[in-house]
């Protein structure tokens, strides 16, 4: 008896040791066969995806009700507000069928060959994963309602993220804030083209911007479509600071209060598939 | 006395509840709040239930367990796999070795445990991102993460130790 407990002892820190090296073996499979853990990922969270379905609803409910409240407390000023948006708005309308007719002749006129027209598939954010360093969000639609990998997610008025793996009804998106996003875009006036990578802050940068580009703040970023991931000319955000530091841009839609999301997929088929194959070989 | 098939059921059930309830709350933090700026600093539940159950029935937490909850929090929240099982396991190992004088300390020298744990498992996190991104990450929200789990350590106590006397006599 008295040998069995060191012994104990010894086989209960070897089991400590073996699972701290299986966490590091895992992280190394991570970083080698990312396509192998996706796939093992979607699995679970396709399984644990009617859970936190449930879980959100409520979390919803009271999202709503405070913002009802508060929709209340500002309700004679908002109706103001819109009025004279609306007045604004109503002119830009009229405008906008000048210019949709003059571009349809001008585009009859030149044989243009029209962009890929692009579908939405709608979904609800039902999993927001905390953490420093982590910027993602699960939706509630996957394969089986053509969510594809690499599709550009909007939620509002803005691009918010890209489909990263896709489960057979569930789907994850990486966020622009994300560390590990890129997504090539332009500045909306200067057209100076650029790539907005995030650094998991509130707001993604701009990287290799052409070194002559005059920026201003309050211009705004729309995807370029360069490599044909997303369509071209979805907002993205609005440069807030140029300096130093580089050009840090808002995103439009707020990330931190997604609640759905529209999935675009756009006409070309496979792009992410093809690069996958590539990694794989 | 013997135990009839009943009793031996309700017995496995109630010893399932540290598990039970650290996958709830695992799932709880998972919930999108829509609270500006909250995914950033969102407490870690699970390494609260973590330290609270290691003291007081590490019997009923074995460390595969431990494991297998953070490989699944990996799965679930987007992070590198293997990254919260590893701060988990390590949390759950210094915890145990240290578990005599958790024991017998009073709430606030547990606390004040719960920081030394709370700041060790954000600085390796912080360390493994860094390793993984090859760059050095702002430790700033990571420390932001940590003060709110930290801050919120008293309440989800309150709820383990009514979750312990309601189930595990």
């Amino acid at each position: 008896m008295r040998l069995a407990a060191p012994l104990k002892a010894l086989a209960q820190r070897f089991s400590f040791l073996l699972l701290v090296l299986a966490s590091v073996a895992l992280m190394m499979v991570g970083k080698v066969d990312a396509v192998l853990v996706d796939s093992v990922r979607a699995r679970v969270t396709d399984a644990f995806a009617p859970i936190m379905d449930a879980l959100s609803r409520p979390a919803a409910t009271a999202a709503h009700f405070v913002e009802s409240i508060v929709a209340l407390e500002n309700v004679y000023e908002e109706n103001q507000r819109l009025k004279a948006e609306n007045a604004r708005l109503l002119q830009w309308k009229q405008a906008a069928t000048r210019l949709e007719a003059e571009n349809g002749s001008l585009r009859a006129l030149l044989h243009y060959k029209p962009e890929p027209t692009a579908s939405s598939i709608t979904a609800r954010v039902i999993a927001a994963p905390g953490g420093s360093f982590l910027r993602t969000v699960v939706v509630t639609a996957g394969r089986r309602d053509g969510v594809r990998k690499g599709q550009a997610a909007i939620g509002g008025a803005g691009m918010v993220g890209r489909v990263v793996e896709v489960g057979e009804w569930s789907a994850r998106v990486l966020l622009i804030t994300d560390i590990n996003t890129r997504v090539p875009v332009v500045l909306e006036s200067s057209r100076a083209r650029a790539v907005l990578a995030g650094d998991n802050s509130d707001q993604p940068r701009l990287l290799y911007l052409p070194a002559d580009a005059v920026i201003a703040v309050g211009e705004r970023v729309v995807t370029s479509g360069h490599g044909g991931l997303f369509p071209p000319g979805i907002p993205v955000g609005v440069v807030t600071a140029v300096g130093e530091r580089g050009v840090k841009v808002q995103p439009i839609a707020d990330l931190s209060r997604l609640e759905h999301l529209r999935l675009v997929d756009f006409g070309l088929p496979g792009v992410q598939d093809e690069m996958d194959q590539r990694t794989l070989k | 006395m013997t135990v009839t098939l009943w009793q031996r059921l309700d017995k496995a059930g109630r010893n399932l509840a540290p598990f039970a309830v650290t996958v709830m709350l695992l799932l709880l933090g998972l919930v999108p709040l829509r609270i500006p700026a909250y995914t950033a600093v969102a407490p870690s539940l699970t390494l609260m239930a973590v330290y609270y159950w290691t003291i007081h029935r590490p019997d009923l937490l074995r460390p595969g367990a431990v494991f297998a909850l953070g490989l699944l929090e990996d799965l679930l929240s987007g992070a590198p796999l293997g990254l919260n099982a590893l701060v988990m396991v390590t949390a759950h190992w210094v915890v145990l070795t240290q578990r005599r004088f958790f024991l017998a300390s009073t709430f606030p020298l547990m606390w004040f445990g719960f920081a030394l744990i709370v700041f060790g498992a954000a600085v390796m996190e912080w360390m493994v991102f860094s390793v993984l991104n090859t760059a050095l990450l702002p430790f700033r929200s990571m420390l932001f993460q940590a003060l709110l789990t930290l801050a919120l350590f008293p309440a989800f106590t309150w709820l383990f130790v009514r979750v312990h006397r309601a189930f595990l006599p």
